[in-house]
């Protein structure tokens, strides 16, 4: 059974998947280096993709495939005619940067779906690249969280402009669906309102 | 000072029933400790050495006598009858049971109070000066503005989950009480030159392992933008500060390692993006906030009171503890009291239930019914009538909350330490205990004069040893505990960190080391020169020398 969450106009329901996920196969170059925005400082140990791992990724032939990154980056010709099928997505892990996809895919909303890796859920960084997708670059298709994802960052995922939730394996989806609407009416503005409380209501004078 | 309306009340009550589920799920096995660590912590709850310790928000130390009579009840009820109050201007429970958190969060939620984000990697509760709306150096009142900050911060999705904790404090004074210069974020609040409400912003301040005072990040930022602005510190560091080791992982490390000039470029270009989104602050939400503070229903007062001033010609215990626990106020006829929470001989910051409900009726009977926690760890009742204080000070006295020690030797800073926490390296209670009972004298402590003493016991910082002019660290070698003593430090607009004097010290060792760095002060002083003074004046050297020479520590 799916354990995928998809919220569609303010409703969230089990949905089965569409789209098939595309693995980089596995590493054989030590963890170096994340050379982001960041270059001198972040000595932070994540990986990167390598060269080898980019070429020796299998693209299926047919079907709605989400990408690497990298691999979407250094492969754009093999995909291109799919692209413009909208029958392409990407994904980024949260240490890759949000700007190697934008220089690479100006128009952002030729991808019908971007899906971020989260490898530990405790790692908040998605948030950031959720709110920036939506409000810097504009992006108006599925976004999709996959990887740790727990129902107690549901909320906050939803919040991001996170609109599915590929729920890790071992847990409930049907269970999570409660946490999306833990809160009813939040305080700050955020992607998904962007408008803070005090300009939601008349709260008095 | 702020009340509640249905939607915060909401927000609460929902609190109250996402973690009681969330309990549920963990004690049946749903959640595993990893999973659970996060959600608790991000309610207040650690676990530690003895027992769960609950850390409750007492939001920029204000608190209501309604809010301190229910902490003593929930001390009483869930606890052993009394509570801590720290450093951050919180209230902690140390002996809760943790099946018992959710009811303990319900009862909270009845007088307006939570546990919410005083704890975890997001952003904590936001700090400022304990005389805050009556102090005679005040510019502006930042309470409204804290409150707006707690508001926007409470479950800000986007900052739920930072690389570290992440501390904010406001203040706007010209004296600074509120520490800004060692915060993640510090804000202090001052009239431009078009005597219009605007900032200076701090980043990157900050105690535990790696001490570092803040750098201003910008000279003059308007009210309205203070969200806004925070927001884009906040995301540059959430995008880009260590995730891999988490000593390395607070704000400070960040702007360290960038260097401020870095820093500040990738934050401007961040807030290019956000300056005026929806979530700028506008007038009527100021002023909607601001109503919560206005000015407390003072009678027109003479600045003298004839009764006060017999009190302190014939009464030389009263006198005294005017001196050091009455402080100056705004208003005419009006003074600002604190209530000592270090008596000598017991734990720095320690309040039974008892003494919370006194504290509660004092405040109703003297004050409107309202006081405020010091990050000094001692309650302040902030608006007393000259003519109440005598009165007042009996009924303090009755209760063991008028140790006239305030800005003394004795009144210790000082963290829960081994005693309680599972961090620590080593017991801090039991030193501050020793030192107070070392100089358990009031006549010679006042003759020592105004010196701040602080005691962490660990490198994590909690009872801010760095900025004491006295700091006492404990740590461990070889499995025992051992203190390591640094002088010089300061807080407040001149703010400094101490200095190392060299190898640590015994526990036993500890009451000595202060007594010679005392002698060595009362003995190198000019007069009016205070002990930080005289070591800033004289350097390391002749504390260091005699504390140092053995062969006269028996004397």
């Amino acid at each position: 059974m799916s354990n995928l969450i998809k919220l569609s106009n303010g409703v969230a329901t089990i949905a089965t998947d569409d789209w098939t996920l595309v693995k980089l196969p596995e590493s054989q170059v030590e963890q170096r280096v994340q050379a982001g925005k960041v270059v001198l400082f972040k000595l932070t140990g994540e990986k990167t993709v390598t060269e080898e791992q980019i070429a020796n990724t299998t693209i299926p032939a047919s079907g709605n495939i989400i990408v690497p990154l990298s691999v979407f980056i250094a492969r754009k010709d093999e995909l291109k005619s799919r692209i413009q099928q909208n029958a392409i997505g990407v994904w980024l892990d949260t240490h890759e940067v949000l700007e190697h996809l934008v220089e690479n895919q100006p128009d952002l909303n030729t991808l019908p779906i971007i899906s971020v890796h989260v490898e530990r859920f405790a790692d908040g960084r998605i948030f950031s690249l959720g709110t920036l997708l939506r409000t810097r670059y504009g992006y108006k298709n599925e976004l999709r969280a996959f990887g740790d994802v727990l129902r107690d960052q549901l909320f906050f995922l939803k919040r991001s402009g996170f609109t599915s939730y590929q729920i890790r394996a071992d847990r409930s989806a049907q269970d999570a669906l409660a946490s999306l609407n833990d809160f009813s009416q939040p305080y700050q503005g955020a992607v998904d309102e962007p408008r803070p409380i005090f300009q939601r209501y008349n709260r008095g004078t | 000072m702020y009340k509640y309306d249905k939607l915060d009340q909401q927000i609460v009550d929902e609190r109250v029933a996402q973690y009681r589920d969330q309990t549920r799920r963990y004690l049946a096995g749903e959640l595993t400790d990893d999973e659970f660590r996060p959600l608790r912590l991000q309610n207040g709850l650690y676990i530690q050495r003895h027992a769960p310790m609950l850390r409750i928000a007492v939001p920029y130390g204000m608190l209501s006598s309604r809010q301190l009579r229910k902490l003593g009840d929930i001390a009483k009820r869930f606890d052993k009858g009394y509570g801590h109050f720290s450093t951050r201007q919180n209230c902690q429970l140390n002996w809760p049971k943790l099946e018992e958190t959710p009811d303990i969060l319900a009862e909270l939620a009845t007088v307006e109070m939570h546990a919410i984000q005083t704890s975890g990697n997001c952003i904590r509760n936001i700090t400022t000066d304990q005389f805050a709306g009556i102090a005679p150096d005040e510019v502006i009142d930042p309470r409204a503005m804290a409150e707006i900050l707690r508001q926007w911060s409470t479950f800000h999705p986007e900052f739920a989950l930072l690389p570290r904790k992440f501390k904010i404090a406001v203040s706007g004074t010209q004296q600074d009480r509120a520490v800004v210069q060692m915060h993640d974020i510090g804000l202090e609040f001052y009239l431009d030159k078009n005597k219009k409400m605007a900032i200076k912003v701090w980043v990157g301040g900050g105690l535990g392992r790696t001490p570092i005072l803040g750098s201003v990040i910008r000279e003059h930022l308007e009210w309205q933008h203070a969200l806004t602005y925070c927001e884009a510190i906040v995301r540059v560091y959430n995008l880009h500060g260590r995730r891999d080791n988490m000593f390395k992982a607070r704000i400070k490390i960040l702007v360290k390692a960038l260097g401020i000039d870095e820093f500040r470029n990738q934050v401007e270009a961040e807030w290019l993006n956000l300056k005026d989104n929806p979530n700028t602050i506008t007038e009527a939400e100021l002023a909607r906030v601001s109503k919560h503070f206005d000015t407390m229903p003072y009678e027109n007062l003479s600045a003298h009171d004839a009764g006060f001033d017999n009190s302190i010609a014939s009464n030389p215990a009263f006198a005294a503890w005017v001196k050091r626990c009455v402080h100056p106020h705004k208003q005419a006829g009006y003074r600002a009291v604190t209530l000592s929470l270090k008596p000598h001989g017991k734990a720095p910051g320690d309040a039974t239930s008892e003494q919370m409900w006194v504290v509660a009726d004092l405040a109703d009977t003297y004050s409107f019914g309202e006081l405020r926690v010091a990050h000094e760890q001692n309650l302040i009742l902030a608006d007393v009538k000259l003519g109440d204080l005598f009165a007042l000070w009996e009924k303090a006295r009755a209760n063991g909350l008028a140790t006239p020690n305030i800005g003394l030797l004795t009144d210790i800073i000082c963290c829960p330490g081994g005693d309680f926490c599972s961090l620590a390296n080593a017991k801090s209670i039991p030193i501050a205990e020793a030192i107070q009972m070392q100089f358990d004298n009031l006549d010679y402590l006042h003759d020592i004069g105004d010196i701040e003493l602080n005691i962490s016991g660990c490198m994590n910082a909690c009872g801010h040893h760095h900025i004491g002019h006295i700091g006492i660290l404990g740590v461990d070698k070889d499995g025992s505990e051992w203190y390591q003593v640094s002088i010089g430090g300061k807080q407040g607009n001149d703010a400094s960190l101490g200095t190392v004097l060299g190898p640590s010290f015994s526990a036993e060792e500890m009451p000595t080391v202060v007594q010679r760095l005392i002698d060595v002060y009362v003995q190198e002083r000019t007069p009016e020169e205070r002990f930080i003074d005289t070591v800033r004046r004289l350097g390391l050297a002749p504390f260091k020398a005699y504390v140092y020479a053995k062969e006269e520590i028996a004397a």
